[in-house]
């Protein structure tokens, strides 16, 4: 081989691999500024009175997020309601039971919603929930934020599940134990870290939705007092103050966001750190 | 003698807990059916719903709704068409950009990079698939359009000024501030979808590239990329899926000023911001279903391109990619 | 009462009733004669699909005593075992024909249910597979309480009772509490045998129980089976002839899903019947 070819072909090597290497750390810059920028806005205005107080009238300054942060806790909740049940039950069908056309089906429809936008989603529950119940509501809501969870947990549900030994669940039947007992306490209670995990990811996920709330939970300036009311939310107010005209609602909004970033940035980490841990327990 | 044993411990079904216990199977078994089924019933929901909201629109505009340019609630006609291309041109520069640098990434981070920065790296990506839409979209509104606004585009005017896509006035909430900022979130999806893809190669293919005395890259180039082509492939279009979906960031950067014109640097308007930013002002029952019938169409360009995503990803690995975060 | 330092118990295997909270007594008739079969398969022939894996078995397999079944790998010993307490109907494609006799009732008959069979058919496999959310003591008890039993006593009393049968007591009494896994892989074996034994089965099937653990562990569970033979009914499948030789009553040769030979484990192995068996034992080929 000739040395000019050699060399050229060593020199495209290096180069290339100092591409990819380039485009990896470019990539995540966004992330880094996103952090940093948060972080330096919101700091200085997350105070006691942000997590305590209810929004001030327009114009005047101060005051908090209170209710949309208890907001965003209720809309969890009733999310979590609708959707950890149909997920998971839903996600143990797919792994224990069912036939192999079936299942493709399901997770095929799975995938699907899976990609729906969540802004379709906002409208679906509109036109099913608001305008029957006459108002924007907590219920509604929470409805579509569960929906919208239902196939996220079926998945992460059945991908746990299916990494159980079959040998444990021999091993059930072996001792004559019913197979719904098997499936329920054996199978389940071995993946039970990895069912939370996926509720957990999923539950981080819809925190952070804002388009499905829009003509849904629709936002509210004060406390929720009954379910059928509109509720606030941090992502929606985050929306609301960010295009306003109001630098201190500008402010509010920094503080909002590094609130709502936290949140979502720690459970995505420990999950991680969690799941981690089992795989070196495991070897 | 022998026959005792016969009588006293029956084998046959007896009443009391072992009835329960067969109930019990039935029961569950059922239980878990309906909800895995209840996939369907959203899906059906979903279509459903759609449909019938639309169906005034459908039935005053027909196809007229998807090739005219008109949007114009006051004098009731709704033209959907800037909002198709601002989807398509938005997503089609958020693909631009992103998939170069994320199958890059991702072939870093398969071949190339050492194993402890592998996981940190992965780590920062995946936090960046799980921020929040409207946090993305409130730092490109006050932090990344301004400086792009100020640094970037006067430069592009200057240098590439002569192209269409550059001419004309140039707005800080822009096609390209919209393109970037989907770009920024459609990157960790295909990063982590080509990673797998990327893993999934059989170390044969590699083994076989290097006896022949390749050198690393060529060794990608050969046995890993041309290999992975149809599974990257799928990559991308599940990013394009994401795109085409993503609503608050765009809405906060792209300008939401409903017009078609070949410069990147004037403002659009996408499906999804169109939806959310006007469906609370919708105020006759006309405007309101163009605005569903906007969703159906969203709807149906999103699911296609996913199903055609899904499609190619599991006939390529042979088990299907669930896109998550 | 001095129950807790007994090695085991000098009740007849025939433990006729379920052991649930049911109200009907404890002890059964007399043991049973020593002409009824433990278990007797006739004509037993078993089909995946349109795979014949055995073909017309007829076995009849003794009462308290080891049972050893061999063959060459893919000669259909486990799926025999399996058929016996009916967990090859796992396979969606499973099909049998033929019977099997459970102590003279047929474990296949219309109403039976599996469940029944598998807690009178105990079984131990070949990876020791303890629960591993669970401390050794409800590993221990897992098959009780699963199946309804609740009253703590009797649940502590055969826990007990089953980890002294399974030769484990000694090294565990004083952490019950401790997880599964945190025993050796011997230990786990001991575990998952005393698992089976709580819930009282009659007979103990066997799928190659030591094959993963080392000699020492392998000698202590040989131990145990001899122990164990006193009182119920072992079927063990395995491809160490010596073990087979070691500690079985009776010998079944298996080859290509048919039963080729059957007899006392000095006959098969001293003087074996048919030339394929005797190629198997001598090492000519498997």
């Amino acid at each position: 081989m000739q040395p000019a070819r050699h060399h050229w072909r060593k020199f495209k090597n290096a180069s290339m691999q100092a591409v990819t290497c380039l485009c990896a750390l470019l990539v995540v810059v966004p992330l880094g500024l996103i952090f940093y920028h948060v972080l330096k806005s919101g700091f200085s205005s997350v105070n006691w009175a942000f997590f305590t107080q209810l929004p001030k009238p327009v114009g005047e300054a101060g005051g908090g997020m209170a209710n949309a942060i208890g907001g965003t806790f209720e809309l969890l909740g009733l999310a979590a309601l609708l959707g950890v049940p149909l997920g998971v039950l839903g996600g143990v069908f797919l792994s224990e039971y069912g036939s192999l056309r079936l299942n493709w089906t399901v997770r095929f429809a799975a995938d699907v919603l899976n990609g729906v936008p969540s802004i379709i989603w906002g409208m679906v529950v509109y036109a099913l929930v608001v305008v029957p119940m006459k108002g924007f509501s907590a219920w509604a809501g929470g409805i579509v934020l569960g929906m919208m969870m239902v196939p996220l947990i079926m998945r992460t549900t059945e991908e746990v599940l299916l990494l159980v030994p079959n040998g444990y669940r021999e091993a059930a039947l072996a001792l004559g134990i019913a197979q719904w007992r098997t499936v329920l306490q054996i199978v389940i209670r071995t993946a039970l870290k990895g069912i939370i995990t996926g509720i957990l990811l999923a539950l981080a996920r819809v925190a952070g939705e804002t388009a499905p709330l829009l003509f849904t939970a629709f936002g509210n300036r004060f406390w929720n007092h009954h379910l059928s009311d509109p509720i606030a939310a941090v992502p929606r107010q985050i929306f609301d103050y960010a295009i306003s005209p109001y630098e201190d609602w500008h402010r509010q909004a920094w503080a909002g966001a590094l609130v709502l970033l936290l949140f979502v940035a720690i459970v995505n980490v420990s999950v991680r750190v969690l799941t981690r841990d089992r795989f070196a327990k495991r070897s | 003698m022998d026959g005792q044993l016969v009588s006293s411990h029956p084998l046959r079904r007896a009443s009391g807990n072992l009835a329960r216990r067969a109930v019990g199977d039935r029961v569950f078994q059922w239980l878990t059916l309906v909800m895995a089924v209840s996939v369907f019933v959203l899906i059906i929901l979903i279509g459903y719903e759609l449909a019938h909201g639309s169906h005034l629109a459908l039935r005053k505009f027909g196809w007229r709704f998807l090739t005219s340019s008109n949007w114009d609630p006051v004098n009731e006609q709704y033209g959907a068409l800037p909002f198709i291309f601002g989807t398509l041109v938005s997503s089609g520069l958020a693909l631009a950009i992103a998939v170069p640098l994320s199958i890059a990434t991702a072939v870093y981070l398969t071949e190339i990079a050492p194993h402890w920065l592998r996981q940190v790296l992965t780590l920062f990506i995946e936090l960046l698939a799980a921020v929040p839409s409207v946090i993305l979209g409130f730092w490109g509104m006050y932090i990344m359009v301004p400086f792009l606004s100020a640094n970037v585009f006067p430069h592009l005017q200057k240098l590439l000024g002569f192209l269409p896509l550059f001419r004309g006035p140039s707005y800080g909430p822009c096609m390209l501030s919209g393109g970037i900022i989907l770009a920024i979130m459609v990157v960790p999806i295909i990063t982590s979808v080509s990673r797998e893809i990327l893993r999934s190669v059989p170390g044969l293919q590699r083994e076989a590239a290097f006896a022949l005395g390749a050198t690393r890259w060529e060794v990608t180039r050969i046995a890993v990329l041309s290999y992975a082509k149809k599974g990257l492939f799928g990559a991308v279009i599940l990013g394009l899926g994401r795109a085409l979906g993503e609503t608050m960031a765009v809405t906060m950067v792209i300008g939401n000023t409903p017009q078609i014109g070949a410069s990147l640097l004037s403002p659009g308007y996408t499906m999804a911001s169109a939806i959310a930013n006007e469906f609370t002002e919708a105020t006759t029952d006309v405007y309101l279903s163009a605005l569903f019938e906007l969703g159906l169409v969203l709807l149906g360009v999103t699911v296609l391109v996913n199903a055609l995503a899904q499609l190619l990803l599991k006939t390529f690995a042979g088990r299907s990619v669930k896109p998550q975060n | 009462m001095p129950m807790t330092t007994e090695p085991k118990d000098p009740r007849p295997p025939a433990r006729l009733s379920p052991p649930l909270p049911a109200p009907a007594s404890e002890q059964g008739p007399a043991a049973p004669g020593l002409s009824t079969p433990a278990v007797s398969a006739q004509e037993l022939s078993i089909f995946f699909g349109s795979n014949h894996v055995l073909k017309r078995v007829s076995l009849d397999i003794p009462a308290r005593a080891v049972t050893a079944i061999i063959g060459p790998s893919g000669c259909g010993k486990s799926t025999f075992l399996r058929s016996l307490n009916r967990m090859h109907e796992l396979v969606p494609t499973a099909r049998m024909e033929g019977r099997i006799l459970l102590f003279g009732q047929d474990i296949y008959a219309r109403d039976v249910e599996p469940v029944l069979v598998r807690r009178r058919v105990g079984m131990v496999f070949q990876k020791s597979n303890p629960f591993p959310t669970m401390s050794i003591a409800d590993n221990a008890t897992v098959g009780l309480r699963l199946n309804g039993m609740r009253n703590r006593s009797v649940l502590a009393e055969r826990m007990e009772q089953s980890l002294v049968m399974a030769a484990l007591w000694d090294e565990v009494k004083d952490r019950l509490g401790a997880p599964a896994v945190s025993l050796s892989g011997g230990q786990q074996q001991r575990l998952c045998i005393a698992r089976a034994l709580a819930v009282q089965p009659e007979v103990l099937l066997m799928d190659e129980p030591a094959s993963a653990l080392d000699p020492l562990a392998t000698a202590k569970i040989e131990d145990l089976i001899l122990e164990l033979q006193k009182d119920y009914t072992i079927i063990i499948v395995t491809h160490n002839m010596q073990q087979a030789a070691r500690i079985s009553d009776n010998t079944a040769f298996f080859y290509l899903g048919e039963l080729v030979e059957y007899g006392p484990t000095s006959k098969i192995f001293t003087s074996p019947a048919k030339k394929q068996t005797e190629d198997y034992v001598t090492g000519r080929f498997g």
